[in-house]
């Protein structure tokens, strides 16, 4: 009973293969054997979303889940959002409007934000509020985060509108 | 928290799935969603010898409609279910419960055929389930046999399920084109569940007599209930404010309804009326 299981699964694009307990969860696997330590552990009942990571893009709790569930998933961490080099528009928008004070429950609900992003890009601030129903911060008080998650709105829809003119562009000079 | 050892396998199949749950001789549980059955575990409340693992169970997933019903796979996620056209269009009242469920990651994980079979008194779903003559289809020992869910939940978190059975699909009756419904919830401010939810579905006649209602209370009782008393004083009525305000008066009588640490069992039933009144007028007045 509970002998370790080969699993393997993608983690921000790299493949991992590894022999875990079945009862390891998704959160430690993360954080103790791939030192993926941005994703945190924020409280015991599943309720934080400090956790939050993505499985096939889907925003889950990593302390809920078990990582042998996760065998043959693609799993996104916070570390995959993005990077000094390249910071994802929510990251940016953290940065510009200052979405954080302690900073503990920040990855989660980065990961949180960018999912609903996704999802809708244009978010009304009920809906901001309603998307961060599973990523609690017991700082800021919300009003920063929200402003962050507008931030990044509006970067995501400016970098569309770019996109499209450079296609739009490229489309007119092979003609 | 960690859970204690236990052993984890994959069904690939319904039949995999009760093959290895009679190999476990009643150490086994079923792993869906994991969304209830973690915590539990991770606070070592449930010590299980073996998961067995249905999330990968492509027969168990899906939502079609088949004679008038919704039917639902017991694996298909709550996210699932709410970003389901033919959801949407059949049974808005449905998709409005499910929705309100937990958070969004929460409702990425957790499943329909999980929610109902934990059979959590608190859980959203099965208000809906009453008040839409879900019928539960289970495989097991017996073969397949289908459960209608007010005969479906005992007590808390206790079920007819029996042992070595697995739910595969939730039926929902579509209602009719001229119904109106409702799902209304109070929620608990930490936890999120309902500290009372009530869904309500009913039509009128040409007349304007009330030919069909149905109200299903999960949170309050111990039990989820269907508000026969409110149900059968409404039929064939024409509904007036005086009228739903005085039957609401009712909506306790069939539920099983205590104190806890959370609230007594007076503000239970006092819950209960006031949101069975709420409900009624905006399926009548708004
Ligand atoms: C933070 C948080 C908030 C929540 N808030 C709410 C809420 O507001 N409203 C609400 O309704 N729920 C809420 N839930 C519970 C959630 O909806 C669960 O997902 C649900 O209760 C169980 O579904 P699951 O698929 O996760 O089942 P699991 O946890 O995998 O299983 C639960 C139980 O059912 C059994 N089981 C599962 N599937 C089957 C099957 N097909 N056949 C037979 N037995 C089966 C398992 O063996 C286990 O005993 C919340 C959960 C969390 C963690
Ligand atoms: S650690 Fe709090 S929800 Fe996962
Ligand atoms: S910034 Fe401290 S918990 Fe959110």
């Amino acid at each position: 009973m509970g002998s370790k299981m080969e699993i393997s699964m993608k983690v921000n694009g790299i493949e991992k293969k590894s022999y875990t307990e079945p009862r390891m969860l998704l959160v430690h696997y993360l954080r103790d054997e791939l030192d993926l330590t941005g994703t945190h552990i924020g409280c015991d009942t599943s309720q934080c979303g400090a956790c939050t990571v993505y499985i096939d893009g889907k925003s889950v709790k990593s302390c809920t889940t078990l990582a042998v569930q996760a065998d043959g998933t693609e799993v996104t961490t916070v570390e995959g959002l993005g990077d000094m080099e390249k910071l994802h528009a929510i990251q940016r928008g953290f940065w510009e409007e200052h979405g954080l004070q302690c900073g503990y429950c920040t990855p989660g609900v980065m990961m949180a934000m960018a999912a609903l992003l996704k999802e809708n890009p244009d978010p009304s601030e009920s809906e901001i509020r309603e998307g961060m129903k599973g990523a609690i911060c017991r700082c800021t008080g919300y009003q920063f985060i929200v402003k962050a998650v507008q931030h990044a709105a509006r970067s995501l829809a400016e970098e569309n509108e770019k996109e499209k003119l450079v296609q739009s562009a490229g489309e007119g000079g092979a003609k | 928290m960690i859970p204690s050892e236990f052993a984890y396998k994959r069904a690939n199949s319904v039949a995999e799935a009760l093959q290895l749950l009679k190999d476990s001789g009643g150490e086994g549980k079923l792993l869906a969603g994991g969304h209830s059955l973690l915590p539990l575990m991770k606070f070592r409340l449930t010590n299980p010898q073996s998961l067995i693992d249905i999330s990968k169970i492509e027969e168990l997933k899906g939502v079609k409609l088949e004679g008038g019903r919704l039917v639902v796979g017991a694996m298909t996620t709550y996210d699932e279910l709410v970003k389901d056209e033919t959801a949407q269009q059949q049974i808005p009242v449905l998709v409005k419960a499910v929705r309100i469920i937990g958070d969004q990651q929460v409702r990425n994980r957790g499943t329909i055929g999980g929610n109902l079979a934990h059979g959590d008194p608190a859980a959203d779903l099965p208000g809906a389930a009453l008040a839409l003559d879900a019928e539960i289809e289970v495989h097991g020992d017996l073969g397949k046999e289908t459960i209608a869910a007010e005969d479906f939940f005992i007590a808390p978190l206790v079920t007819m399920l029996g042992e070595n059975s697995i739910v595969t699909s939730v039926s929902f009756a579509v209602p009719s084109p001229n119904s109106r419904s409702v799902y209304l919830k109070y929620e608990h401010p930490a936890s999120g569940y309902a500290v009372i939810g009530v869904c309500a579905v009913a039509s009128m006649d040409d007349s304007g007599k009330v030919e069909h209602i149905r109200i299903g209370i999960n949170g309050v009782s111990d039990v989820p209930y269907r508000a026969r008393a409110v149900e059968e004083a409404l039929m064939g009525a024409e509904p007036t404010e005086a009228l739903v305000k005085e039957v609401s008066e009712n909506a306790a009588d069939d539920g099983e309804i205590g104190s806890d640490l959370f609230a007594s069992e007076k503000y239970r039933r006092h819950l209960a009326k006031v949101y069975t009144e709420r409900a009624l007028k905006e399926i009548f007045f708004s």
